[in-house]
Parts: structure tokens; sequence; C-alpha cells
């Protein structure tokens, strides 16, 4: 490319070019002889500007008071916070009810039903948020219609997600009764009621507000893939399924991550879908984490309790988080 | 314009300062007392403070139990905001009379005899060394049975005077086609119920032995163990879709006659004040079979804060007007509880409210009068909530014998202690 002299003036002039190599410079270039001008160095500092205060107030209130968390369960900390360090006979307590297995200690249930319904939570919506996404990307007619009704369960809160879903599925009211009603007198689905399977019908709820969500960022991404690619594996003779499996879904792999980092918090955060939904379930069988570290801090005045089952969660999420990150973001660097 | 926007806010945040320093004669009251017939309670309380001049400031926060007013309670103290009283239950008074952050009204209290007309049981709470930092508004008690009448008069039911007695009715409304009893599946309803039927099964002695003062041999005895039995006997009689349902949709089944028997505090009665039911017409109340004699109570207090000089006036104001007489009874008329004082005529009080006032006067002069386990005056909070736990596991079918209940239920409480 012919390089002019130094100047101000944005170079348009030169040969047609494809859009990934001609740089438009609207800015003014760097004074070879006097070195960085002020104006552009405020513009190189401007993003990290705007953006300090939202990085102060994320270092003080998120990773400041993890560490003040942190700090609590060491202490004897009941109603109040109290600051003597007593030792760690919070994590003691919570270690001895991760064994109380029958019956199940509160912690005990809460952490299994963690596994269960984190495991099956995000594994659904992925899997449903996909196929709905491949389905809806086949160029059908309906696309602008079907996509926001896909979404809309996104819209409501955890509450009122679970609200409906404990009126759908109780017995006495619901779906049960309905069909009922309509002449199936041997249908039952009581398993709201039942404490072997109330965290199910957790994750049904769970399932239905979130998958819209995840196939618009799939669908986002199905966008995102050159269709170029996909007319290359089809002439050299693909069938839609390797096509899908080979080269579509490998090709997701960003979106597979961010959608994963979301559900993960969002089922993190599911305190208010599990009282809205159950109470708490029979005999507390519903409790997740985030149930047990309230119960404890707020209600029971056991503030150190609380506060080491909250780390406790918070090692067991960066010990997953952190290394699919890591493995997922080395790779891009490459 | 930068300057002209700096300016005006400035000006504008002045004159909200300003107007925070001159205000004196009002009070700021903390509660959970959002629905219908109990904020119509209050609202007598918040009548008769405009007589006297002083503008109310409510501060509710919706939610039953009172977890979430006490949570907002807890940010608005450590933030040094402390409102002006705030609706508490027993140990939590006493928990914040230990952080030092109550204020005194031994004063007040001594130039209106409170010593004198609030139960001994209830100025444990009310009363932190030595000097009176909360005024009792009502209280409640847990051991009762209401029934539906008409029910009742079908299946020619009568008073069960013993726990056998009560066995046999529901057998009755059982082969009658209703549905004996009715509860709800939440922890604190079926922890309400067991409080009753602990006192009934091992009279009051153990009753106090066991949930007020945690005694462990009382705890593992072969009496809890058969307390035990009798709460899982009550179970078979409830219809299957009993778990996680609310204990006023419970009362509800009762007056409207799906069901005959409910054992709840006597706040239920406040639901069928609403349902325009009388009692003795339409709805029964009696005490738990065997319970004749002793109350177990939960009471409301308005835990009074150490607020600066200028309030103070404000909050003596607040309560002499909560423990007057007259306040006493419309109040507690309104709301379904017995007056927190001894000395107040019963004329305004139906039925089921003269009973409950002369059974509180009986079992605080008796030294029958117990702090209830489930309702968190019995023990403190950790220890009330593994105790519900507990019993909660045990009606559900996590733990399977009374036994194991019994062992589990040691444990709990020592654990928690």
């Amino acid at each position: 490319m012919a390089r002019r002299a130094v100047s101000d003036q944005p170079v348009l002039d030169e040969p047609m070019s494809t859009v990934a190599e001609t740089q438009i410079k609207l800015t003014p270039e760097h004074d070879a002889r006097r070195g960085p001008s002020v104006r552009s160095r405020l513009q190189d500092l401007l993003p990290k500007i705007v953006l300090a205060p939202s990085f102060a107030a994320t270092i003080v209130f998120v990773y400041g008071f993890i560490l003040w968390t942190i700090y609590l369960s060491f202490t004897n900390s009941k109603t109040f916070p109290s600051y003597a360090i007593t030792g760690p006979r919070a994590y003691q307590r919570l270690w001895g009810w991760t064994f109380d297995t029958d019956p199940p200690s509160s912690w005990y249930t809460s952490i299994t039903n963690m596994g269960i319904f984190g495991f099956l939570y995000i594994a659904i919506c992925l899997m449903l948020g996909l196929f709905l996404a491949i389905l809806l990307d086949q160029k059908i007619r309906g696309e602008g219609v079907l996509r926001p009704i896909y979404l809309y369960p996104m819209a409501l809160s955890f509450i009122v997600t679970g609200v409906a879903w404990k009126w759908f599925l109780d017995p006495g009211l619901g779906l049960e009764q309905t069909l009922h009603q309509w002449g199936w007198t041997s249908f039952h689905f009581d398993w709201i009621k039942n404490k072997d399977f109330v965290i199910y019908t957790v994750v049904i709820a769970g399932v239905w507000q979130a998958s819209g969500f995840i196939m618009a960022m799939f669908l986002a991404g199905l966008r995102g893939i050159d269709g170029e690619i996909m007319k290359a594996a089809q002439i050299d003779g693909a069938s839609t399924f390797q096509l899908y499996r080979r080269i579509v879904i490998p090709l997701l792999r960003p979106v597979f991550l961010s959608a994963f980092i979301v559900l993960a918090h969002l089922a993190i955060k599911s305190y208010d879908l599990v009282v809205a939904l159950t109470s708490g379930g029979p005999g507390g069988s519903a409790w997740l984490p985030s149930n047990f570290m309230y119960e404890f801090t707020f209600k029971r005045n056991e503030m150190a309790v609380g506060s080491a089952s909250a780390v406790i969660m918070l090692m067991t999420i960066t010990a997953i988080i952190v290394p699919y990150l890591y493995s997922e973001l080395r790779e891009k660097s490459r | 314009m930068l300057r002209k926007l700096i300016i005006g806010t400035a000006l504008a945040t002045s004159f909200a300062f300003s107007a925070h320093a001159a205000d004196v004669k009002e009070v700021q009251m903390l509660h959970w007392w959002t629905s219908g017939g109990e904020a119509a309670a209050l609202n007598v309380l918040k009548q008769d403070l405009a007589k006297e001049g002083y503008a109310w400031k409510d501060v509710p926060v919706a939610g039953g139990g009172g977890d979430a007013a006490m949570t907002a309670l807890k940010a608005m103290v450590a933030a040094g905001n402390y409102p002006t009283a705030s609706q508490m239950l027993g140990y939590t008074v006493l928990d914040y009379a230990a952080a030092g952050v109550m204020g005194d009204l031994t004063e007040t209290a001594k130039k209106e005899g409170w010593d004198k007309s609030v139960p001994a049981a209830l100025q444990k709470f009310s009363v932190y060394d030595g000097k009176w930092v909360a005024a009792p508004v009502n209280v409640h008690s847990v051991n009762w049975l209401w029934i539906n009448k008409a029910v009742m008069d079908k299946i020619g039911g009568t008073e069960p005077k013993t726990f056998d007695d009560f066995v046999a009715l529901l057998d009755k409304a059982k082969a009658a086609g209703v549905i004996p009893l009715a509860l709800g599946g939440q922890n604190w309803q079926e922890a309400t119920m067991f409080d009753s039927v602990v006192l009934s099964t091992g009279g009051p002695e153990f009753y106090k032995k066991a949930m007020n003062d945690l005694d462990d041999a009382s705890l593992k005895s072969d009496t809890m163990k058969k307390s035990f039995d009798n709460l899982a006997k009550l179970v078979t009689y409830v219809d299957p879709n009993f778990s996680g349902r609310d204990w006023n949709l419970a009362t509800a089944m009762v007056i409207k006659g799906d069901a005959l028997v409910q054992v709840m505090g006597d706040w239920a009665k406040g639901e069928f004040h609403a349902a325009k039911k009388t009692p003795g017409t339409d709805f029964l109340c009696y005490r738990f079979p065997g319970t004749d004699g002793s109350v177990i109570y939960n009471s409301d207090m308005f835990g009074m804060f150490n607020v600066p000089d200028d309030r103070k006036a404000a909050q003596v104001a607040l309560a002499t007007a909560t423990l007057s007489k007259s306040f006493q009874s419309a109040f507690n008329v309104v709301k379904g509880s017995v007056p927190a004082r001894t000395d107040v005529p019963d004329t305004d009080f139906d039925a089921c409210g003269k009973k409950g006032i002369a059974d509180l006067k009986k079992a605080n002069e008796g030294g029958t009068l117990f702090g209830s386990l489930a309702q968190g005056y019995g023990a403190p909070p950790a220890v009330a909530n593994a105790y519900k736990d507990v019993v909660s596991k045990f009606v559900h079918g996590q733990i399977k014998t009374s036994d194991e209940a019994v062992t589990e239920l040691v444990k709990a409480i020592d654990d928690a202690k």
C-alpha cells in the first residue's frame, strides 16, 4: 500500500480491498517527531477511566466481601458479626454433617441437591437450547414469532416461575387434578410433595425458564457461522447429522462457554426458586446450599456456619469454572 | 451547565437533611403485620398516638414469620439507623440487648406498674439486666384445637379430654368421610403441633424440662419417644396433599367443613373472624386434650431501641400507649390474642378470647406458662430451628422411627446449643 506522509487526513483513496483488510484511520496518527499526542493518550485511557468505577466497586463489594465472609467463617459469629478468630469449628460442623446420610442432615441434602440440580439444569438447558436453536435456524416461516415465545419465560423472575409451577404441579390444584377431572383418574404426578423427587420439580421449573435464553444464545452463534463452510461440507457429502456434530457444534464452543457460565451462576443463585416452588420441600428435602446459608445466617443466628457454607459454595464453583475458563481462553489465544 | 447541576443537587440534598433534623414527634415502627386483620389491629395504636400528636412512620416488611423483617432490622441497626421500635420475638430482644443497642424503659415501667401486670414469663424476655427493653403487645398461645361445629355435630363428637379421646374423635371423622386433621406440612406448623403433643404426653413439668431447659435426660426419655409415637398417630389422619400447605389454607379447610379440626395457635381465630364465623355457633375452641391448665405461649413485643434523646419522648409515648389497658383490649380483640397485661377486663372479647384470658391468668399464677419451642420462645433460634427440622423430617418420613427421632433430636439440640 502506498504510504502517505504524516498527515491528519483519513486515508480514503486506497485501492479497493476486502473489508477485513482496510484500515479506516479515524484517529490522528502519531506524530513521529513529538511522540503520542495528549488527545490520543486520553483516548487510549478512556475505556479504562470509564470502567474504573465499576472495577473499584467490584473489587470492594465482591472480592472485599468475599474476604470478609472467609474471615467471619473462622469466628464465632452468631446473630451479629464478631471479629475474634476462634478457629475452624464451623467447618468441622459442616464436615461432620456431610456424612450424616441417614437421616440426611440439611447440609448433606443441600450439597446432593446442588449436584443433582446443577448437573441436570445445565445439561438439559444446553441440550434443549441447542436443539431448539438448530430447529429455529432451519429458515422456517414463523421464526420471528416463535423466538420471542421461547424467550419470554426468561423475563419472569424466579419467584413468579416458582409460584406458577407450584400451582401447576400441586396434585390437588394443577395438572393431576385437571387430568382427573378430564377422566384420566389413574394419573399421578405428586413429585412436588415427595421428598425424593421434589428436587426434580425444581429442575423442571428452572429449565422451562432458562432454555429460551440459551436457545437465543445458540441461535446467535449459529447465525455467526459462515455459510460457506456448511456448503463446502455438504458438497463433500456430509450428512446433516455429521454436519452438525463435526462442524457446527465444535464451532459453537465459545457459545457453550458463555451459556455454561450463565447457567452455572443461575443455578447457584436459585434460592428464590426453591422457596417459591417448594417452601423448602417436605422436611427440607429441596434445600440448596443457598437456602442452607440463608437459613443458618439469618434465621438460626449462626453466622459463622452460614459464612463457612458460602465459602464452600465458592470453592466448589471456582473448582469447576476456573479450569474450564482457563482451557477455553488459553486455546483462543493460540 | 455542570455548575448549575452541582449547585442544584447540593441545594436539594441540603433540604432533605434539614427536614430530618426538625422531626421529633414521630414514631418509626418496623413490623410484619401486613395482612388485613393485623394491619387493622396496628391501626388502633396509630390512632392512639395521633391523638397525642405523634406522627406514625410505618416500616412494614411482609413475611409471616418475620424473617425478612428481622433481616431488614439487622441491616438498619448495623447502619446505626435505629427505628423507634420494632416488632420482635423473644430471643431476638435478648440478642439485641446483649449487643447493647436497646433503650431503657425502666422509668416508664415503674410508673405504669408493669412489674405487677405483665406475666413473669414474658418479663424474662422484655427485661434485660434489670432494665425494661421491650413492651409486650400480646400473648398468643399454641395449644388450641379449632373445630368446625357443623361437622362435629354431624359425627356426634364431644370435647376430647384426653389424647385417646382425641384419636377416637378423629376416627369418627374419618369414618364420616371428612378429613379428620387439617395440617399444613411446613416445619413450623408441624413443630407447633408437636409442642402441644409433648405437653399432653408428658405434662407441664416434662414440657418445661425438655423444651425450655433442654435437659438431656428428659429429651432422651421414653416420654419423648411416646410423644413422637403420638405425633405419628396424628399424622395418619391428615390428607395426602398436606405437604407444604400454608397455615391459613388449612384453617380454611376447617372453616369450609372439609376438615374437622386444626391444631394451631389462636391467630387462627382471626381467619374465622374474617370469614364471619362466631365461636360456639360456627366453630369451637378447645385446649389441646391433656393441656388444660397450661398455656404454651409466644408473644409479640415491641423492642425499644437506644434512640437519640430528641426521639426518646416519642418512644415513651409509644411504650405507654402499647401497654395501656384500652389499647391492649382493642388490639387483642382484633388480633385474636390475649392481652399482655393480666389486669385488662375481658368484656370486649369473644368466648374463646375470654377463655384465653382466664387460662393465661391461671397459668401465670400456677407457673404453667411455658414458652413455645416451635415459635421461638422456648430456646434460642439455633435450637428452635434444629428442633423444627427434626420434627419435620419425622413427619415426612426421612426419620423413620420414634427411637431414631429421639436420638436425632438430642443430637441436633446439643449441636445447636
